[in-house]
């Protein structure tokens, strides 16, 4: 490829602002920037994350311990999935991706309202410090669970104000990212970009950022009726005042479920970014993959209640959810079925993207299939509030989101920083990341099998075996987070210069300097074909 | 959803004052039956809450708000926002309503 | 400033209607509510809703609609580059906005002097299904009358950018988002009218 030495625009790491270095990241509207901005900060809480993690599964590293209190320990699960949900793997994907590359896959300088832009990661950084103000201010850290269940979220003497408070300016981030997205597609499309030339990633963050729009308002006033509720006393959720809990089960799981979706749809769009590139021949089946993401956003809203089997709802609705929630595995499986098809007969070039993509998909399998385990009914009853549980949504929501945003962020590293990590490295972490993954996680839905509970803190003689075997997994897996993110540190700083496509990419964002220039484009391109255009198959 | 539709609605001729104080003045008389219909009983106040207000409702979207002048696509997110809304109140009645 | 070389005033008003598609489900959401809830408790509802003012809430009703009217007309006037004329319509809507805060003062305050408000002790002395509908009828009108609010600071910002020029004939989608934010309050009203007051 030809360097782009005599670009007339800097790159946008340069400052060219009046103001310089921290204040000039601060006050930046530019979406690369802003898309780095959520990458330091969400990397930060993924660790703190990790962190607590790691603590818990010290805690149950033998039966009986005194390590922390029973009440530490609450508050520690509820904080890791506060963190973990909200600050890392809801945002993620769209927050960091979708901001530095929407606007370069679909040939624009800037999101529509970049000003708008900036102010999401305030708020999100605002419900960031809200809610880790919540651990220590008030009366503790709360301690009911990132789902914070009604009534006890109503009772408990803990900060829940506070959280559910910050969950609340988080979700209003969400929002305003989502609206940006939506504008941004519809409107600053390159000329000839038509939607079905549209990248699928972008096609990805179109459906989450509708989920974002439909979804997130639910939860926001779901919140709000809590934090009323607990200064107020309003009763809609408080039994004794005529209110049902049950209510606050299906508002919450309206909008939590569909997170599920927000999380994992752009993680499958990066993926079908990565693929192509490395697979050398065009995705298979590009449609089936644009609407079966529509189409996962759209049913993906309606299964909410699959969470609720056990809690007293009627038989008709166990029924209808549970037929919907398999309907769900339909377009997910069109999804993986054309990602295997496009590597078939590709001429590959293996990289660490195309293995952390490879690690997605059969991780994202594992999670997906135990999923439509739990969402036959007769089963479920039986595992629900397990380990078994536990497993299934961390085969989701970090083998799947978690994994695919390693391969992201290994595929788009040269083109974020201009720079090339030692790929030796990142093949050596692999190895104990993903042993270790599945030691922890598998563990656990073993243990779920067995009849462990989640959430408790102490556990029977009998399930200590796998309990071991899970702990030692999660120093394998911290090991190889470490090893990961130590290695693109490094190159960061010290990192060869990297070539403007390193992977022969044919999508836009190959076509422009690593780092891309301030305005991403020197001149806006016009689009004449398809995304996925490898010269090797046109000469077929 | 097409971009010619987009752009040819922003050069719409502007509709004047009389065509909002004809629509103000249906809302008004609307209003008014909406209050008669709901001393007749308690049916009829459901049913003249499940026809009447979206009426209203719809009025005030379509010429108030200017849908009626503008492309397809705001339409269809209203649609949208409306059907998702549907949906999930119809799917939180299967549960309440065979408890 | 990087992006922004054009002016895009159908992408603005896009914006703005995607941020009411999150207000319409915000309210949604606590629609939602209301019909389960009143499903639970069909004659409480019925016996809840008799105790509310229903003149105030018809009366309300009309100011809300008229002050929509106005909107709309002021964007007319500005259109029409009839500015006194679109200040005075913008002055008219704040004040129908604060006449309305003030009629809903005077109805909670009498709520509040029968003691019935939340958590109160008379409250809890009602059917639970009672308290339920008070409950939700504090926080739909409340959390409406805090988008009232919202409602008229942005319209008064509107009618300073009216008075200085920065709203003009050639400019003006931030007051038609502005409007459409109104209109939308406008919406939910007339939806709590016949929920509560009417209820019956």
């Amino acid at each position: 490829m030809s360097t782009h030495a005599s670009t007339a625009q800097p790159s946008y790491l340069v400052d060219t602002g009046a103001r310089k270095g921290l204040m000039a990241w601060l006050t930046t509207t530019d979406h690369k920037r802003i898309g780095l901005l959520y990458l330091y900060s969400m990397i930060t809480f993924f660790f703190v994350g990790v962190g607590i993690g790691f603590v818990m599964r010290l805690v149950q590293l033998t039966t009986f311990q005194k390590l922390i209190s029973a009440q530490t320990y609450n508050a520690l699960f509820t904080v890791h999935g506060v963190i973990m949900i909200f600050l890392f793997v809801v945002p993620g994907l769209p927050a960091i991706f979708g901001n530095f590359f929407l606007p370069i896959l679909i040939g624009a300088k800037d999101v529509s309202f970049p000003r708008l832009n900036l102010a999401s990661w305030y708020f999100f950084v605002a419900g960031a410090i809200l809610a880790v103000l919540s651990l220590f201010t008030g009366g503790g850290a709360p301690d009911t669970g990132w789902t914070f269940y009604a009534p006890f979220s109503l009772k408990t003497g803990t900060n829940v104000s506070l959280a559910v408070f910050a969950a609340f300016v988080l979700g209003f981030s969400s929002m305003l990212t989502g609206i940006n997205f939506i504008t941004t597609i519809h409107r600053l499309r390159a000329p000839g970009m038509k939607w079905f030339r549209m990248p699928l990633m972008c096609w990805a963050l179109y459906s989450t950022a509708w989920i974002q729009l439909l979804a997130t308002p639910i939860v926001a006033i779901t919140l709000v009726l809590v934090i009323l509720e607990r200064f107020f006393g309003i009763g809609i959720f408080d039994p004794s005042k005529g209110g049902d809990p049950l209510l606050y089960q299906h508002l919450f799981w309206i909008y939590s479920h569909p997170a599920v979706y927000i999380m994992i749809l752009p993680a499958m769009g990066a993926i079908s970014e990565i693929l192509p590139t490395f697979a050398k021949r065009p995705i298979f089946g590009y449609k089936a993959i644009a609407f079966s993401s529509m189409s996962i956003a759209a049913v993906g809203s309606l299964v909410w209640a699959h969470h609720m089997f056990t809690s007293g709802m009627s038989a008709t609705a166990n029924m209808v959810f549970s037929l919907l929630t398999m309907i769900v595995a339909v377009p997910s499986a069109i999804k993986v079925f054309n990602w295997v098809s496009t590597l078939y007969k590709g001429s590959i070039d293996f990289q660490p993207p195309l293995l952390f993509t490879l690690t997605f998909i059969f991780l994202f399998c594992i999670g997906g299939l135990t999923g439509v385990m739990q969402g036959a009914l007769a089963l479920n009853v039986h595992i629900h509030d397990t380990y078994f549980i536990v497993g299934h949504f961390h085969y989701v929501m970090f083998g799947g989101t978690g994994m695919a945003l390693f391969a992201a962020l290994l595929y788009w590293f040269p083109k974020m920083w201009g720079k090339m990590y030692s790929k030796k490295a990142i093949y050596a972490s692999w190895f104990p990341m993903f042993i270790g993954f599945n030691m922890l996680y598998f563990g656990m839905m073993i243990l779920g099998m067995m009849g462990m509970p989640r959430r408790y803190y102490v556990h029977l003689p009998q399930f200590h075996t796998m309990h071991v075997v899970a702990t030692v997994g999660s120093w394998l897996l911290i090991l190889g987070l470490v090893m990961f993110f130590g290695t693109l540190l490094y190159a960061i700083f010290k990192g060869e210069k990297a070539e403007d496509n390193p992977w022969g990419g044919v999508t836009l964002e190959w076509t422009i300097p690593s780092p891309p220039p301030l305005e991403n484009f020197e001149e806006i391109p016009t689009i004449t074909h398809g995304p996925y255009h490898f010269e090797q198959q046109e000469a077929k | 959803m097409s971009e010619h539709a987009e752009h040819s609605a922003e050069h719409a001729e502007h509709p004047g004052y009389g065509t909002f104080i004809k629509i103000w003045l249906i809302l008004v008389v609307l209003t008014g039956c909406l209050v008669g219909v709901s001393h007749l009983g308690q049916t009829a106040a459901v049913w003249g809450l499940l026809t009447l207000t979206p009426l209203k409702a719809g009025l005030v979207f379509y010429y108030f708000m200017h849908l009626k002048y503008e492309g397809p696509l705001f339409k269809v997110v209203v649609l949208v926002t409306l059907g998702t809304l549907l949906i999930f109140f119809a799917l939180l009645f299967s549960d309440v309503a065979f408890r | 400033m990087t992006g922004h070389v054009h002016r895009d005033d159908f992408g603005s008003r896009l914006g703005m209607w995607l941020f009411l598609v999150t207000e319409m489900v915000l309210f949604g959401g606590l629609f939602i509510g209301y019909s389960y809830m009143r499903y639970r408790y069909p004659a409480e509802f019925h016996h809840g809703g008799g105790e509310l003012n229903a003149t105030l809430g018809i009366i309300n009703t009309l100011v809300l609609l008229t002050s929509s009217l106005t909107v709309v007309l002021a964007i007319v006037a500005i259109q029409r580059a009839e500015k006194k004329r679109a200040m005075a319509f913008l002055g008219t809507t704040l004040a129908l906005g604060l006449t309305f805060l003030v009629i809903k003062g005077f109805e909670w305050g009498a709520k509040f002097h029968h003691g019935i408000y939340p958590n109160s002790h008379h409250l809890a002395t009602m059917p639970p299904g009672e308290q339920v509908f008070f409950g939700l009828y504090f926080t739909m009108t409340g959390l409406h009358g805090v988008h009232v609010i919202v409602g008229l600071g942005l319209l008064s910002v509107m009618l300073w950018w009216v008075a200085t020029d920065r709203v003009r004939q050639d400019r003006y989608v931030h007051l038609e988002n502005s409007g459409l934010y109104w209109h939308l309050v406008d919406v939910i009203w007339i939806f709590l009218l016949p929920l509560f007051y009417l209820a019956a």
